[in-house]
């Protein structure tokens, strides 16, 4: 195990997939609070036929020129997005399907012309498509860096500006913040750290990784702060978990598997996230509806020691049954272990002295509250 | 042109039509991308079916991807119903898991038949042909030209029986809720049509460019009419014209068939984005150009007429003062009277304006309009 993560290889693949999760994960946190996650799967798609082009330019594996390809067709297909959705009547995911999947076919068409070139062995560009954080190398990873101080200068910079575009565009505009700048600026730092994981993680796959750790995020904290903190977290544990092993078993691509890791965090923070989670939901609905049905036999029991001249006379459960629903048994169990009522033979109740005041208490409460009058 | 350059550009044109015309109603109820999340997740289906059945050929493969695209939907609807995510976020995050264990799944257990990840990104329509439907010896044509065929007419049915539902549940899903149409077993009908067609078209065109054909020419068409029917029509037409168009690219460039067709469908859609009377970038251009013109000659004709109303002074009217008048800068101010002069609404005498009947008349109108 020692000797798997002191090999060279190894240590660049790990570093490669950190970088990548913090970035993305970052960024991924105004993608989604600006309900944007699927633009991330437009811009990764649309970054093929930069990618392409850029190899035709310039003939070289370096990846410098081709990621820079890859941004500027990303960068073009955004404000062609953007282009469309403010000027005709064609909504946002029209406007996102089109660019994705027309840029997307023109950059097969060029990577079918690039494979034909004779100077070309396939020049890698296979590996954008799905991924392979295998063949990371050193400088790929230095570059990677480069580009990720790069887009976290910017959002230390300017983070007030774009936490207010987040929540409240208009009152940034209103404060005189020019939003439609800062808005291509945040796109534009989307688009970058989408560039850096596409030799990772690879075009198709790699929106996931802007959306999956800041909606699981999204679920622990209701601050943006920390929001962004931990979808860095989220995100770079899947990539290392993702590239870790696909590394180790060979044929399982590194893209998918990155996914995989991502979406149990999704899973887990939905179901367990403190407040937020599901399975909390479903305890505050059991508590809620418990304390509903007891209150409401407590007040059963009332009405009918009102119309009795001893009030703690017991009555027979068949007419709290008529009357009441819902797990009666229980209920009245529950009743008595709060001294509220009094159980005698024949399945017979009664108020206790303790239960009767709880429901005058109750009642009148209600009465304040709504300011209704509830005496027959 | 061959044989087998006709079927190949058949099976591309109806394979465009076929998807256009669901692509419609996603892209007139905003769920343009769920075609993106379906035509992803079938993958997972139809390596599960064919783990199954052991044979690509089986039509239960369809089955399998038409069911996962039912599953992709319900479990996207779940997540957003737990109000825990947007809708966005849930799409995003549904399709790319299921299609990561499909491409897992295929990389670990299917080294050695002909079923890869990149076959199903981006499908072979060359290869088509080749499969032939032989029925007692007798060449029935290429097997998907036949899969193609009946989905497209399963199509045509559906959205025929339920035209009136259908556009009911488009355009008002409140009032076609209250009327009993169920407007949620439509949207799932709907939804299994565009897993079903993902299905047969992408062993063609591939997945991600069905979402070109399902979306491209349908939001070409609605630049273009205001009626159902005819946007049906029109994205149909304008599917064939991806079709064949991208059909002539590829053989020129000698390049990807399918991605060639994405492309052309795009270029389709920038024509029709810039083209299109009353919608069109240029369209709108012009109206816009010219809704100015016609105010700074209405104001300029109004100015002469209180003017001349009112008898004020001379200065009023001279060339040379306009632009103080109506508050102009001097080379918009002579561009307007310029103008005004040619289309007869005034008339320059010396170096005094005056208008003309036609230009008083306009005058009168555009006050009494407000």
């Amino acid at each position: 195990m020692i000797a798997f993560f002191s090999d060279y290889t190894v240590q660049i693949v790990l570093m490669g997939s950190i970088i990548l999760g913090i970035t993305a994960g970052s960024l991924g946190t105004f993608a989604v609070l600006r309900r944007q996650s699927l633009l991330g799967d437009a811009i990764s798609h649309a970054t093929l036929p930069g990618v392409c082009l850029a190899f035709m330019l310039v003939q070289t594996k370096n990846p410098l020129p081709l990621l820079i390809g890859a941004a500027l067709a990303g960068w073009v297909g955004t404000l062609l997005i953007m282009l469309i959705t403010d000027t005709t009547r064609i909504k946002r995911d029209s406007a996102l399907g089109i660019v994705l999947s027309v840029f997307f076919g023109f950059g097969l068409v060029l990577l079918t012309i690039v494979q034909k070139m004779p100077t070309a062995t396939k020049a890698g560009l296979d590996k954008f498509l799905f991924g392979n954080a295998a063949t990371l190398l050193h400088s790929d990873v230095m570059m990677m860096l480069n580009f990720s101080v790069i887009i976290f200068a910017f959002v230390v910079m300017f983070w007030k500006e774009f936490k207010l575009i987040v929540f409240d565009a208009d009152f940034a505009r209103s404060l005189g913040i020019n939003v439609r700048a800062f808005d291509i600026l945040l796109t534009t730092l989307i688009v970058a750290s989408i560039v850096i994981g596409l030799q990772t993680v690879g075009v198709v796959l790699m929106s996931a990784m802007l959306v999956a750790p800041a909606a699981a995020a999204r679920q622990w904290t209701d601050r943006l702060g920390h929001m962004v903190l931990i979808s860095a977290l989220f995100g770079s544990i899947s990539g290392v978990l993702g590239s870790v092993t696909s590394s180790v078993f060979l044929k399982l691509p590194t893209g998918p598997m990155i996914v995989i890791f991502l979406s149990i965090f999704v899973l887990i923070s939905l179901a367990f996230a403190p407040n937020r989670g599901l399975v909390w939901d479903w305890l505050r609905f059991r508590k809620n509806r418990k304390l509903i049905q007891e209150t409401s036999m407590l007040k059963n029991l009332m009405l009918f020691s009102e119309i009795h001249t001893d009030p703690f006379h017991p009555h027979d459960i068949a007419a709290l049954t008529a009357i009441g629903r819902g797990a009666i048994d229980q209920t009245m169990n529950e009743i008595r272990q709060k001294g509220w009522a009094r159980q005698f033979p024949d399945k017979k109740w009664a108020l206790t002295p303790k239960g009767l005041e709880e429901a005058k208490r109750l009642t009148e409460e209600f009465e304040e509250q709504f300011d209704v009058d509830t005496s027959v | 042109m061959s044989t087998h350059q006709f079927e190949i550009l058949l099976l591309a044109s109806m394979t465009a039509v076929t998807c256009a015309l669901p692509g419609v109603f996603l892209v007139l109820r905003r769920v343009a991308l769920m075609s993106d999340a379906i035509s992803h997740a079938i993958l997972l289906g139809i390596v599960l079916a064919f783990f199954w059945t052991k044979n690509l050929a089986s039509p239960l493969l369809i089955v399998g991807a038409a069911v996962m695209g039912i599953v992709t939907v319900a479990l996207t609807e779940l997540i957003i119903q737990t109000r825990k995510l947007k809708k966005d976020a849930a799409i995003g995050l549904v399709f790319p898991f299921l299609f990561s264990i499909g491409v897992i799944l295929l990389n670990r257990f299917t080294g050695d038949i002909h079923l890869d990840a990149d076959c199903v990104l981006f499908g072979e329509i060359a290869f088509a042909p080749f499969n032939r439907l032989v029925i007692d010896g007798v060449d029935l044509g290429p097997q998907s030209l036949w899969t193609t065929g009946a989905i497209l007419v399963l199509n045509l049915v559906f959205i025929t029986l339920f035209f009136k539902e259908l556009k009911l549940a488009t355009f008002d899903p409140g009032l076609a809720a209250a009327l009993g149409f169920m407007p949620v077993a439509l949207n799932y009908g709907l939804m299994s049509l565009v897993s079903i067609t993902a299905v047969a078209s992408f062993e063609s065109v591939g997945s991600i460019l069905v979402v070109a054909l399902m979306i491209a020419p349908p939001a070409g068409a609605y630049l273009l009419t205001d009626r159902l029917h005819w946007m049906l029509a029109i994205s149909a037409g304008l599917g064939i014209i991806s079709a064949v168009g991208g059909y002539l690219m590829a053989y020129l460039l000698d390049a990807s068939i399918a991605g060639s067709m994405a492309t052309f469908a795009g270029i389709v859609f920038l024509f029709v984005f810039v083209f299109a009377p009353e919608r069109g970038l240029l369209a709108r251009f012009i109206v816009r150009r010219w809704t100015k013109w016609n105010f700074a000659s209405d104001t300029l004709a109004v100015h002469l007429l209180n003017s001349e109303m009112a008898h004020a002074e001379d200065t009023e009217r001279i060339v040379s003062h306009m632009n103080e008048h109506m508050l102009w800068d001097t080379q918009y101010t002579s561009e307007v009277i310029a103008q005004s002069i040619q289309d007869g609404l005034i008339r320059k005498t010396g170096d005094k304006l005056s208008l003309t009947p036609l230009g008083r008349e306009k005058a009168k109108e555009s006050i009494s309009k407000k």
